[in-house]
């Protein structure tokens, strides 16, 4: 949308595509079947909890959808998840006796969250660019590495935080501004900032043109080792950032924790749009894709329709019906 | 051989009041509501070269795909041996014995020659595959072809003309009836192009009808015993050999008269140099270059394909690692990516547009400024600028597009050649190195494009041009730097840039050889 206004006039303004326009009609259906099916489905304590529970995935798919953007995948968010937070409650814990249960220590936490993730993002993206692994695997040997780490750190069980320390951080996740939760905001800044990013900017650009041909783009004078290791460290950050978010709401981690969430967050990133070939990616799409997800799960929750052990069997439905739309379009071309 | 039969010349008169092989009557192809064919009517009689020219656009490509089923006829009819058939799919075509062989290379990169060459035809010993006869009938066909590769290579590591070479020795081994040949020389070196044209000779002489298109029309004259021009969808004129010259040809076929293809050419002015590289090496492909260029000037590098040239410029452009010394305007330059050598302004028009040049799946805003983005971003990218960009650039080189926001890969090849040079050119360059400036574009285009590279050197850039077309190097440049096996052989200047000189150097004869090229 915000792309006609950079373009000269002349332009087909009003030639929707189905594919453009799926996600969105999809989202806006959901919404009235949720309303129309329970009417508690709009109020705001629901959508308040949809959204926040949903900030989790959409942070990490914001990341991700540079990434499938510029030819790679990343299968490693959510272990990487879990081992993030594994070690920041491990690190909190271990700095009580030193610093007492201040906010100094949750700082320090989160500071460890974050940096961890960059660690960890850029040793996914040096194995694949400098060492010229394909992402499938490395990221996959990732994703079994960390998720076995957080087993072994919690020696098979739970990882708890310190609980005074745990209601001082709280407020992290259910706390906020204006009514509207931290991870919301969180969320809707990082959407924003990815939406400029991808669309009005040499980095964004640069993805793209590395993802349709990157003999192309090497040719273009664009870095592509160089842009292609930024993809998977920012994806890293964000997967910090997640995990900075995700750790008060529970105050714990343990093997089950992330579980699947890679495969939610690259399925939202499908799901609004993005090829998963790379070469052409949308940021807005993939908050759709998101709240798509999260929609699906939290009726399927309020209602007693179709049984929320279903969920998963309809969201794979959905996954292969955008693919489905986004051939329809490619061949229609 | 067959020794009986194999005289080249004389045999073909003969056979003209003979049926036709292939005939289309009165074809007729619409896309949509746009007619692309108009009454398309062309015959091929065995044992002759029909060659089928035209610019691009002219239906030419469409008219084949009919001829070989891969497209249908909108009304129409296809006669084969005097019998009206109905090609479903170009497999039936092939049943029939008509092949395709085509421009944009079908091969499977990942597989052998060899399977390649069987592809859907597999020589099979009851239920297994016969590999034996197969690998022994791919070095025959090979041979045939003077082309010396490994029928086990894999496919993605040979040549560009070896890949041509090998779509020839695929059709050859169908024993087609009706060849239709979609440009075959385009990516062949001259050398080659002898090869296959001693293979058409044969062909001739077996009874095959032969269909043939090339931009090429020094190439039509000689080979062709029958020339179609087709001109926006229609056929303009068909002669028989010798009724119609080349000049006539062009004319025909641009519906104008053209004046002279080149502009006049500009002498060295002995002004400053501007380029200096010394002692240049590029793996073991290039070895030792040395030459200079001069501000304003056109410097022409010839000589046979693979004899190192886009692997030397390649290498200037830092997309290549290479050793030697590089000055620009007298200071040492050190060029180890593309970013670099667009930094100390040199820039590089790849000869592969499809595959190093372009984004096809994007549109001409997008391509025209990935190279020089920097000059558009302030943290965000100025879309605003970029639309004056393009538009200027649309202008300046004559850019034709249905619509501004078309994917460059709609596009025509003369006009995706056209955003690849405003592409480099917006980089603001000094120097600047053309790779195969006029690959697949028809005759109009090209001659835009030598007033287009004379203008680069009139405004004060220092131009490179590669090309294989000896015509092309021979008109632009008042030097050339003729290489062979990754060396500079020699250099031409003056009255001495003429094929003769040069194919000599290319080919490393003896300076008073014998006159065979």
């Amino acid at each position: 949308m915000a792309e006609t206004t950079t373009n000269a006039p002349g332009k087909g303004g009003f030639k929707f595509d189905i594919q453009a326009l799926g996600p969105i009609l999809a989202l806006i259906a959901l919404v009235v079947i949720g309303y129309l099916l329970n009417p508690d489905f709009l109020a705001s304590k629901n959508i308040t909890n949809v959204l926040s529970r949903s900030a989790f995935i959409g942070i990490m798919a914001v990341g991700m959808t540079f990434v499938i953007t510029a030819g790679g995948l990343d299968l490693s968010v959510g272990s990487m998840t879990a081992f993030i937070a594994g070690i920041m409650i491990m690190v909190m814990n271990g700095l009580i006796p030193a610093l007492g249960t201040t906010w100094g220590v949750i700082l320090v936490g989160m500071g460890v969250g974050l940096m961890l993730g960059a660690a960890a993002g850029a040793l996914n993206g040096i194995l694949i660019t400098r060492m010229g692994i394909e992402a499938f695997i490395v990221t996959l040997g990732m994703m079994v590495i960390f998720r076995s780490l957080v087993t072994w750190m919690a020696d098979g069980g739970t990882i708890s935080l310190n609980f005074s320390l745990g209601s001082i951080y709280e407020p992290v996740y259910y706390g906020g501004l204006f009514g509207i939760r931290w991870p919301i905001i969180v969320f809707a800044v990082v959407a924003v900032l990815g939406e400029i990013a991808m669309r009005h900017t040499a980095y964004g650009r640069h993805c793209a043109a590395i993802g349709s041909n990157e003999q192309v783009a090497r040719y273009s004078a664009v870095h592509v080792k160089n842009v292609r290791l930024m993809t998977y460290i920012v994806l890293g950050v964000l997967v910090g950032l997640a995990s900075v978010l995700y750790v008060p709401r529970l105050g714990s981690a343990s093997n089950s924790t992330g579980l699947l969430w890679e495969l939610e967050t690259i399925a939202a990133v499908i799901i609004g749009g993005t090829l998963l070939s790379g070469g052409y990616g949308r940021v807005w799409g993939t908050v759709v894709g998101v709240l798509i997800l999260g929609l699906i799960d939290n009726i399927l929750n309020l209602t007693d329709l179709v049984s929320p052990y279903l969920n998963g069997a309809i969201q794979g439905v959905i996954i292969i019906l955008a693919v489905v739309l986004q051939r329809a379009r490619t061949s229609s071309r | 051989m067959n020794p009986a039969i194999a005289t080249p010349e004389g045999q073909s008169q003969a056979t003209s009041p003979a049926a036709p092989t292939l005939a289309l009557l009165n074809v007729q192809r619409s896309f949509g509501p746009i007619q692309i064919l108009h009454d398309i009517s062309i015959e091929l009689h065995p044992g002759e070269v029909h060659a089928l020219i035209g610019e691009n656009g002219a239906g030419k490509s469409t008219t084949m795909k009919i001829m070989s089923g891969y497209l249908a006829a909108s009304a129409g009819e296809i006669v084969l041996d005097g019998a009206p058939v109905t090609f479903s799919r170009s497999r039936e075509a092939e049943a029939m014995g008509v092949t395709l062989i085509h421009q944009e290379f079908n091969l499977a990169q990942l597989l052998s020659v060899e399977q390649n060459i069987f592809l859907g035809h597999e020589l099979r010993k009851g239920w297994l595959l016969d590999h034996g006869s197969m690998r022994a009938k791919t070095r025959e066909l090979l041979e045939r072809l003077e082309t010396p590769i490994d029928p086990r290579a894999k496919t993605a590591d040979i040549s560009v003309p070896e890949k041509q070479m090998v779509e020839i020795a695929k059709a050859l081994s169908r024993k087609a009836r009706v060849l239709i040949m979609d440009e075959p020389t385009a990516a062949l070196t001259t050398r080659e192009t002898e090869v296959l044209f001693k293979q058409i000779e044969r062909l001739k002489a077996e009874g095959t009808a032969i269909l043939y298109t090339s931009h090429k029309l020094d190439e039509v004259a000689r080979i062709a015993d029958r020339v179609t021009v087709m001109r926006d969808g229609h056929i303009v004129r068909t002669a028989l050999r010798g009724e119609m010259d080349e000049d006539q040809m062009a004319e025909a076929m641009v519906g104008r008269e053209l004046s002279d293809m080149f502009p006049a050419k500009r002498p060295a002015s002995g002004a400053e140099t501007v380029l200096d590289v010394a002692n240049f090496s590029v793996g073991s492909i290039v070895k030792n270059v040395s030459f200079a260029l001069e501000r304003g000037e056109i410097l022409g590098f010839a000589g046979l394909v693979g004899s190192g040239r886009t692997e030397l410029m390649e290498g200037l452009f830092g997309v290549r690692s290479a050793s030697g010394s590089v000055a620009i305007n007298g200071a040492p330059v050190k060029i180890h990516s593309a970013e670099d050598a667009v930094n100390a302004g040199l820039v590089y028009l790849p000869e592969d547009r499809k595959e190093n040049g372009l984004i096809l799946t994007q549109d001409m805003r997008r391509n025209l400024t990935l190279l020089a983005l920097k000059k558009f971003t302030n943290v965000l990218i100025d879309g605003a600028a970029e639309e004056a960009a393009l538009d200027k650039a649309i202008v300046d080189f004559d850019i034709r597009a249905p619509s501004r926001d078309v994917l460059v890969g709609n596009m025509s090849g003369g006009n995706q050649q056209k955003v690849l040079l405003a592409k480099i050119m917006l980089a603001e360059p000094q120097i600047v190195i053309i790779d195969e400036p006029t690959r697949g574009i028809d005759v109009g285009t090209k001659q835009q494009f030598y007033t287009f590279i004379h203008q680069l050197a009139e405004a004060g850039h220092s131009v490179i041009v590669i090309s294989s077309e000896m015509t092309e190097v021979i008109g632009l440049c008042d030097r050339v730097c003729v290489m062979r096996r990754g060396e500079i052989a020699g250099e031409v200047t003056g009255a001495d840039v003429n094929e003769d000189t040069i194919v000599r150097l290319a080919m490393g004869l003896d300076k008073k050889g014998n006159g065979h090229g």
